[in-house]
């Protein structure tokens, strides 16, 4: 039967309401209001993980955000499980369970606990060090790695919740509702600016809510009293939105802050069911106030880790908010006076402290001389040098500290305990403030960083601006929000505040023992495993910069990020290396502030929401007919139409036979469609092609290369003039939206005084089109009164006709090399047109083709597709597309580049055909070619960019780059594989048809 | 994230922006006149600066028009905003 320390009824914890709950598979109870630390100390555990490198036993060392230690998995073995969890901010529900991690097979008997004796042999860079070579070993170490490590479990089933995401803007963010959050909030509000306050916690009032300090006064009131009331206050303010719960996890540039809801965490399972379970706020704040408070110091001193070592601020507010006892036997160690005010605490409601070890040599204050009254016998100038109790702490140690504060004397003191509150100082939590981009100082009085220099509109108030006593905190908070809210007066300007406290403190960042630094442990970062001695060794072996230092001991590099241990880090370095904390700097604080679930990041960006594709209209012909698809750009466009359980090679064999050899259609709606109008169009697009397009006639088409600046091919496809001042250009399917925006580059800021407007059409029009011999009789079914004479309607014509009611656009134009017409219509209409074709395509055996027959198709013509046959380095010249470069035409974009020394190299890369000796083999797409086989290294001339099997030539073709390939014809070389080598020989890249004579069949 | 302000439509969420790079590079009227290195330096060279910047921005998921801006690259902190073929500010 464990223990019951709970000490006194909070108004916080809803003794009505008993819960129970599971940790490491035992049942516990505890109230509403709990925290999963709460209730466990209630039940006196404290043992609840292992640390990551040495597996010791560790325990609930805070009571909020900041925990190192306390990190357990939730729910394990579900589809809700979380790890990496803070026990200190899980609200208990009924039901919950959770475990903790890093352990096997348990926490109180864990294997990897051997790691702690071994551990003279797990120095700083341990893991740098041992496992860098041999390199072949890596897979041995990796798994070994991965099996002790082990921070908690990803869940395997996928994620039941519901997650969202909000764009809020407000006037006023205030971050953090202590009492200097909630005093900003009230007067932003109340001064008509549109404010949002925002807390981690569950309840407004950071820790002055439960300060009861007799000899502090707000008002003639306790400071609790006195911020109740205003908290009341705070709830009828119009113009004020509160949220709890609410932890802001990145201030980013421009007041661009990102903040996590968590809407369900805390209820029960059947309660979570179809609500929003976390909400990630995108803020857009005016002003940001930020009021995080500071979180308090840990003392650096041999074996500081043990289950029962605390922060002394943790223990007071488990037992003045959550009503809850850490232990029955408690110490305290500082070196300010902050202890005392927990050590008061606990006495005031009848817990037994035993003794305060203070490493001052006196203090003046009320409370100092209230905690004596009590009989608590206190040790000035004493230290502790040791502690003792493997899975709890059971005695102390302490010595006489030197006047220097280097060594101890004397003789040894032990005293038996079984809670340890330590009180180092406070720091002020400046890490959103430093995300920011905001600039700190040092404040060597008070030995901390402070806000210095602001990027944006922005204060800092409270005791993360550095004001750590009522009395400051309120006078300054008050002519901050005076100067940057423009607010005349408050009710401020009038209050009366008594306080005790002394700002005498004695700043050690590592307290000595009579032990040797290299026999002790006293720990920086317990989530790291990273103690003094670590740092020390990082700085003999020649680490300078912070930066290293942290990354080389691992220091601060936990999901923690080093809350509690960073500034005792830069402490010791400071001190060993002998320079001045301010000159050493900071590390970097970076998003987010605490963890974020994958959830919140994503919102409802998942499942088929978490890339939206494009559809064509004729999309659900596609799938009806149960085409596969392929990914084009955002496009899902069908890959090929399989019948009686074809493969992939046989659907597409047949499909390109029959768009030969009577008649194929193709979906071609994701081309790129961009409608220029004005009066400059074909001034515009002589400058943006290598050709000339002034005296293309009205009703022509005409096939584009566009290059970029550099000479390179940048996007190609047929531009047709409709007018006299009008266009309608086909872009590439991938290459649509930055040809667009290539385009409007051009004409905004290079050529402004050119009267041109474009437009994308992409969406506006479906279009299908049809090729093969019969293509022109199955038009003529459709469009019975359309002249469809070669005369009339040649190759690259365009007419305007009409399917019924319906307008189209047809084009004669071919990418296949067959007769072939691209009807377009307006979208809405395009399963319609797609239908009518099928029907009246049927007597001729029309095949739908997808796009891998189109590649085919288009192989066999030697017909380039941008993106693979070039790859940002091929000039038209390198494609040997030297016809349609214009000699006549001054400029067009890239045509300086195409006379630079670089492109006109004749040992440029060139596209050329290759054919293999044998016709049945097919070349692999990015195979390298070599003409050199017992060469080494071997020289690479260049690769294979499209390969397919013709069906229509009974042989393998393929095209390729090739070093000075243009002058290689019918030269044999060599395509070396893994298991052979491929005898291949260039030729011409037109496969099929070289005369060109089916395009009029 | 930056705040920016579109000269044509106002403040708006960095991400519905393109970058375009550095802005007052003008495309040389006579390309075909320039030597090898001239070309070069038009095409290439670019200042990247540890400091105030000019450089060309597009609203790209806006209204699509370009215009420039003048930021601190050290800090992010945008210092003048004006249309294409405006005078920009005086440093
Ligand atoms: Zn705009």
């Amino acid at each position: 039967m464990t223990k019951n320390l709970r000490v006194k009824s909070s108004e916080y914890i809803d003794e009505t309401n008993r819960i129970s709950f599971k940790f490491n598979g035992k049942t516990y109870h505890g109230f509403k209001g709990d925290t999963l630390a709460s209730a466990l100390l209630a039940n006196d555990v404290h043992l609840v993980g292992r640390s990551f490198k040495y597996h010791r036993p560790r325990g609930i060392m805070t009571s909020g955000s900041e925990e190192p230690n306390a990190i357990v998995q939730v729910n394990p073995g579900t589809n809700r499980t979380e790890p990496n969890v803070r026990a200190t901010e899980v609200e208990i529900y009924e039901g919950l369970e959770a475990s903790s991690q890093n352990c096997w097979p348990s926490v109180e008997f864990d294997i990897g606990g051997i790691n702690n004796f071994l551990s003279p042999f797990f120095p700083a860079g341990f893991y740098y060090k041992t496992f860098m070579w041999p390199a072949s070993f890596w897979e041995k170490y990796e798994f070994f790695i991965r099996h002790s490590a082990g921070l908690g479990k990803s869940p395997t089933s996928s994620d039941p919740d519901i997650y969202d995401h909000r764009n809020v803007h407000c006037d006023v963010l205030v971050v953090g509702a202590g009492i200097s959050g909630i005093l900003a909030a009230k007067y932003a509000a109340k001064n008509n600016f549109k404010t949002l306050i925002v807390d981690e916690k569950n309840e407004l009032g950071g820790s002055t809510i439960f300060e009861n300090n007799e000899f502090n006064k707000i008002d003639n009131k306790t400071p609790s009293e006195w911020l109740k009331k205003e908290i009341e206050e705070l709830k009828g303010i119009k113009n004020l939105e509160i949220k709890t719960r609410t932890s802001v996890a990145a201030y980013h540039q421009y007041n661009y802050l990102l903040a996590r809801e968590n809407l369900t965490d805390h209820l029960e399972t059947k309660d979570k069911t179809n609500k929003i379970r976390q909400r990630l706020l995108k803020i857009r704040a005016k002003k940001v106030i930020l009021a995080t408070g500071a979180l308090e110091r840990p003392l650096i001193f041999n074996n500081n880790d043990r289950p029962g070592i605390m922060l002394s601020s943790a223990i007071k507010r488990y037992s003045e908010f959550y009503g809850v006892a850490c232990g029955s036997k408690n110490i305290f160690f500082t070196n300010n006076d902050s202890a005392y005010e927990s050590a008061l605490s606990l006495y005031n409601k009848g817990i037994h402290v035993e003794a305060v070890i203070d490493i001052r040599d006196q203090s003046e204050s009320k409370i100092v001389k209230k905690v004596e009254e009590a009989g608590i016998k206190i040790y000035w100038s004493h230290t502790i040098v040791d502690t003792a109790g493997y899975k709890r702490l059971n005695s102390v140690s302490i010595m006489k500290l030197s006047n220097d504060g280097t060594s101890v004397t004397g003789s040894k003191i032990s005293i038996s305990c079984d809670c340890l509150g330590v009180a180092g100082g406070w720091t002020p939590a400046v890490h959103l403030y430093t995300q920011s981009g905001s600039k700190l100082k040092f404040d060597e009085e008070k030995q901390i960083f402070l806000p210095n220099q602001n990027t944006s509109e922005q204060i800092s108030v409270g005791s993360c601006g550095g004001d750590f006593k009522i009395d400051e905190i309120i006078k300054n908070l008050n002519q901050k929000l005076k100067d940057k809210l423009n607010i005349k007066e408050t009710n401020l300007d009038n209050i009366k505040v008594e306080i005790d406290q002394e700002n005498s403190k004695r700043n050690i960042w590592l307290l000595p023992s009579d032990i040797p630094l290299g026999k002790t442990k006293p720990f920086v970062d317990f989530q790291n495993d990273a103690t003094a001695k670590d740092i020390k060794l990082a700085l003999r072996e020649g680490f300078r910069s912070i930066e290293h230092v942290k990354r080389y001991t691992t220091t601060g590099m936990g999901t923690d990020q080093g809350k509690l241990g960073n500034m005792h880090a830069l402490g010791i370095i400071a001190d060993t290396a002998g320079v001045k904390m301010g000159e050493l700097g900071t590390t970097t604080f970076r998003p987010p502030y605490t963890p974020l679930t994958f959830g919140t990041i994503v919102g409802r960006n998942v499942g088929k929401f978490f890339d939206i594709f494009r559809k064509t209209p004729m999309n659900d012909w596609h799938v009806e007919n149960k085409a596969e698809f392929e990914n084009v750009g955002q496009w899902k466009r069908a890959w090929y139409y399989p019948i009686n359980g074809e493969n992939m090679h046989q659907a597409v064999q047949r499909e390109s036979k029959a768009a030969r050899e009577s008649a194929g259609i193709l979906d071609a709606s994701t081309l790129g469609k961009i409608d220029i109008q004005g009066s400059d169009a074909s001034e515009f697009l002589n400058r943006i092609y290598t050709n000339a397009w002034s005296k293309l006639a009205i009703g022509k088409c005409r096939y584009g290369l566009m290059l970029n600046e550099d000479g390179m091919v940048y996007d190609d496809g047929v531009t047709t003039r409709l007018g006299e001042n009008h266009y309608l250009m086909t872009t590439t399917t991938g290459g649509a939206a930055n040809v667009l925006g290539k385009l409007e580059d051009y004409l905004q800021t290079e050529w402004p005084e050119l009267d041109v407007y474009l437009t994308s059409v992409t969406d506006h029009y479906a279009t299908a089109s049809l090729c093969g011999p019969n293509s022109k009789k199955i038009l003529k079914k459709i469009i019975s009164n359309l002249d469809l004479s070669d005369e009339s309607f040649p190759h690259m014509s365009f007419k305007e006709a009409k399917i019924g009611n319906i307008q189209c656009r047809i084009m004669r134009i071919s990418f296949t090399g067959e007769h072939s017409y691209e009807i377009n219509v307006q979208a809405s209409y395009g399963k319609d047109l797609w239908e009518k074709c099928m029907e009246a395509g049927k007597e001729f055996n029309i095949t739908p083709y997808g796009t891998e027959t189109m590649h085919l198709l288009r192989a066999e013509k030697g017909f380039i597709i941008v993106g693979q046959d070039t790859d940002g380095t091929m000039t038209p010249i390198d494609l040997q597309m030297d016809w349609i470069i214009s000699k006549k035409k001054y400029d067009f974009i890239g045509k300086r580049s195409l006379y630079r020394s670089d492109t006109m190299r004749e040992d440029r890369k060139q596209l050329v055909g290759l054919l293999t000796d044998d016709p049945n083999i097919v070349l692999e797409e990015g195979a390298q070619i070599v003409s050199e086989l017992n060469q080494n290294p071997v020289e690479m001339l260049g690769h294979v960019t499209s390969s397919y099997f013709s069906p229509n030539l009974n042989k393998s073709i393929a095209l390729a780059v090739v070093r000075g390939g243009k002058d290689m014809m019918g030269k044999k070389l060599f395509v070396p594989m893994e298991n052979k080598n491929i005898n291949v020989t260039i030729a011409n890249p037109v496969f099929y048809d070289e005369k060109n004579e089916r395009l009029n069949a | 994230m930056f705040l920016i302000n579109c000269p044509y439509c106002g403040e708006r969420d960095q991400q519905e922006f393109k970058a375009g790079g550095e802005a007052h590079i003008e495309r040389p009227k006579q390309p075909t006149e320039l030597s090898d290195d001239e070309w070069a330096e038009y095409l290439f060279m670019r200042k990247n600066i540890k400091g105030v910047q000019f450089e060309r921005w597009n609203h790209a998921h806006g209204c699509r028009k370009w215009f420039n801006m003048v930021r601190d690259t050290s800090n992010d902190e945008i210092k003048a905003i004006y249309k294409m073929g405006e005078k920009p500010p005086s440093q």
